[in-house]
C-alpha cells in the first residue's frame, strides 16, 4: 500500500434499491490526505454511497476498497475493525439522546478502547475543545442547536482517531454563522489531524470553497470529476446548470407531464 | 386471479416477516455474552421496562383481587361456601388473571414505549450511527431491552397476583365478613405449587418472551417516519394482545386440559 494509492477506491459500482437503478457503473478514487466533494441534485443517493463505503449497504455489482480492503467482502468482525478507523458525520448528528455531550463523545472511547477514566476525560475534553463545546458538555442533546449538534457529532467521529471521516449533508439547514463554523472546523480537521474526508453535499458554495477534488453525481454516473475552478469553468452543459444553479437545462424544470393545453381541455 | 394473487402476496409478507422476526431473536440471544460483561445496561432497562411499570401493574392488581372477591361471594354464599373464597381468588390470579393482565398491561405501558424508543432511535439515524461507530445496535440496544422484558414480566406478574390476592382480602374479611384465618388456610391447603404456581410462571414467561420480542421487532422494523413509528407502536398493542390471548388458550390447554 502506497502513500499514492487513493484511500477509497471505487471501480463499477452498482446497486439498486427497491428495483431502481440508483448506481450504474461509478468509479471514484478518494485520495489520501484531501478533502473530497460528492455533489448532485438530492435523491441521486450520495448518503447511499457512503453507507457504500461504510458497509452499511452492499453493491449488487462492483468493488470498493477502503485502504486495500473489499468492504462487502469483508466478515462483521473485520468490517467492525474497520469502522473503527472510519467516522462518520450523519446529517441529523445521530447523537444519543439520552447521554450528555461528554458521554456522546465518550461513547466510542468507552467502547472500543479501555482507558482509565482520567485519560479518557482529558481525550474527551480535547476533542471538545477542537470543535469549540468544550463548555457544553454537560448539555443534553436536545438542548444543542443543530449547528452544535453537528460539532458534537464531529467530535465524537474523531475519537478514536480515524483515517477518515465522512460528511453527510454537512451544510444542509444550517444558519450562515453555523455554515462557516462548519467550512472552517472540516478543513482544519483535515489538514491538522492528516485526514481523509469525504463530504457529501449539494451546497456548491461551500462545498466548492473547501474541497480539493469534486465528483459530480447524476443518473447513476459520474457526470464529470476535477478540482472546483475545473468544475465551475465546465463546458459541460449538465455541471454547469448544476454548479451554477440555472433553473432550466438539461435537468428541466417542469416534471414530465402531457402539453398543457390537453391537460386543461380534457380535465 | 387477483384475489389469489393478493392471498399469495399477504403469505409471502407473513412468512418474510415471521424469517426476519425469528433471525432478530438469533441476533439478540447471541448477544447474550456480551451483555454479561455490562450487567450495568440490564439493570438499567430492568428498571425503565419493569420498574416504571409497576405502578399501574400494583393498582390493576388489588382491584382485579377486590372485583373477584366481590364477585366470587356472591356465587359462593349461594352454595354456602364461603370459605372458599381465597381458593378461588388466589387460583384465578395465579392461573390467569395474573400473567394475562399483567403481559396486556406491560404491552400496553412497556411495549409501546420499547416500540416507539427503537423506532426513534433509527428514524433520527441512532442506530446506524451505533453501527458505523463500530458497534452492534442489536447487541448495545435492543439484547438489554428483551431480558429486561423477560426478567420483568413474570416478576409483575407474580406482583399482580400477589397484590391481587390481598385486594380480594380486604375485600373479604373486611367488607364482607369472611373468616380471615380460613380465607388464608384453605388457599394454602388447595393451591398447588406445581399445579398452580409453576404453570402460572411458565404462562408469564412466555408472555414475556412474545411482548418484548413483538415491541422490539416492531421498533426495529418501523418505518423511519413519524407515521412508520406510530403504525409501529400500535402493531406491537394489537399483534401483543393477540398473541398473549391466543398463548393463553394453548398453554391453559396443555397444563390444564383433560
Amino acid at each position: 500500500m502506497t502513500a499514492d494509492e487513493p484511500l477509497v477506491k471505487i471501480r463499477g459500482l452498482r446497486f439498486f434499491r427497491s428495483g431502481r437503478m440508483i448506481f450504474d457503473g461509478v468509479d471514484i478514487d478518494i485520495p489520501r490526505g484531501q478533502v473530497s466533494a460528492i455533489m448532485g441534485p438530492s435523491g441521486t443517493g450520495k448518503t447511499t454511497l457512503l453507507k457504500l463505503i461504510g458497509g452499511q449497504l452492499r453493491p449488487a455489482e462492483g468493488q470498493i476498497l477502503v485502504d486495500g480492503e473489499d468492504v462487502a467482502e469483508l466478515n462483521n468482525s473485520d468490517l467492525y475493525r474497520l469502522r473503527t478507523r472510519m467516522g462518520m458525520l450523519f446529517q441529523s448528528g445521530a447523537l444519543l439522546t439520552d447521554l450528555t455531550v461528554f458521554e456522546n463523545v465518550a461513547y466510542p472511547l468507552r467502547e472500543h478502547a479501555s482507558l482509565p477514566e482520567s485519560l479518557l476525560r482529558k481525550l474527551v475534553l480535547l476533542k471538545l475543545e477542537a470543535v469549540g463545546l468544550r463548555g457544553a458538555r454537560a448539555l443534553m442533546p436536545a438542548e444543542l442547536s443543530g449547528g452544535m449538534a453537528r460539532r458534537v457529532a464531529l467530535a465524537r467521529a474523531m475519537a478514536l482517531d480515524p483515517m477518515m471521516i465522512m460528511y453527510d449533508e454537512p451544510f444542509a439547514g444550517q444558519d450562515p454563522i453555523s455554515m462557516g463554523v462548519l467550512v472552517d472546523l472540516i478543513r482544519a480537521l483535515n489538514d491538522a489531524a492528516r485526514l481523509t474526508s469525504i463530504i457529501v453535499s449539494h451546497d456548491v458554495k461551500e462545498a466548492a470553497g473547501i474541497a480539493d477534488v469534486i465528483y459530480v453525481l447524476a443518473q447513476g454516473k459520474v457526470m464529470e470529476a476535477g478540482p472546483p475552478e475545473q468544475l465551475l469553468k465546465s463546458e459541460q452543459e449538465w455541471t454547469r446548470q448544476f454548479m451554477h444553479g440555472h433553473a432550466d437545462g438539461p435537468v428541466h424544470f417542469h416534471y414530465p407531464a402531457a402539453a398543457l393545453e390537453e391537460d386543461l381541455l380534457h380535465g | 386471479m387477483d384475489a389469489l394473487a393478493r392471498l399469495g402476496r399477504v403469505g409471502i409478507d407473513f412468512l418474510e416477516n415471521l424469517g426476519r422476526a425469528h433471525l432478530l431473536l438469533w441476533a439478540m440471544l447471541r448477544g447474550v455474552d456480551d451483555l454479561m460483561r455490562r450487567p450495568r445496561l440490564l439493570v438499567e432497562q430492568i428498571h425503565s421496562v419493569g420498574v416504571l411499570t409497576v405502578l399501574i401493574i400494583a393498582v390493576a392488581g388489588t382491584f382485579v383481587g377486590m372485583v373477584l372477591a366481590l364477585q366470587g361471594y356472591y356465587i359462593l354464599t349461594q352454595f354456602a361456601a364461603e370459605q372458599m373464597l381465597g381458593v378461588m381468588v388466589a387460583a384465578s390470579l395465579v392461573r390467569e388473571l395474573g400473567p394475562v393482565v399483567a403481559a396486556l398491561l406491560f404491552a400496553g405501558r412497556a411495549g409501546s414505549a420499547l416500540t416507539a424508543e427503537i423506532g426513534l432511535m433509527k428514524a433520527t439515524e441512532q442506530l446506524a450511527g451505533l453501527e458505523m461507530m463500530a458497534v452492534d445496535p442489536v447487541k448495545r440496544v435492543l439484547t438489554p431491552r428483551f431480558f429486561a422484558g423477560l426478567i420483568s414480566v413474570p416478576l409483575l406478574g407474580a406482583m399482580f397476583s400477589a397484590l391481587g390476592v390481598l385486594g380480594g382480602f380486604l375485600v373479604g374479611a373486611g367488607l364482607l365478613g369472611v373468616d380471615a384465618a380460613g380465607y388464608w388456610s384453605v388457599m394454602q391447603t388447595r393451591i398447588d405449587f406445581y399445579g398452580d404456581l409453576v404453570n402460572g410462571g411458565i404462562k408469564s414467561v412466555v408472555f414475556g418472551v412474545a411482548c418484548t420480542w413483538i415491541a422490539l421487532y416492531q421498533g426495529y422494523e418501523a418505518d423511519p417516519t413519524s407515521e412508520g413509528v406510530g403504525r409501529a407502536t400500535t402493531r406491537t398493542v394489537v399483534h401483543s394482545s393477540l398473541a398473549v390471548l391466543g398463548l393463553d388458550f394453548i398453554l391453559t390447554a396443555l397444563m390444564f386440559g383433560e
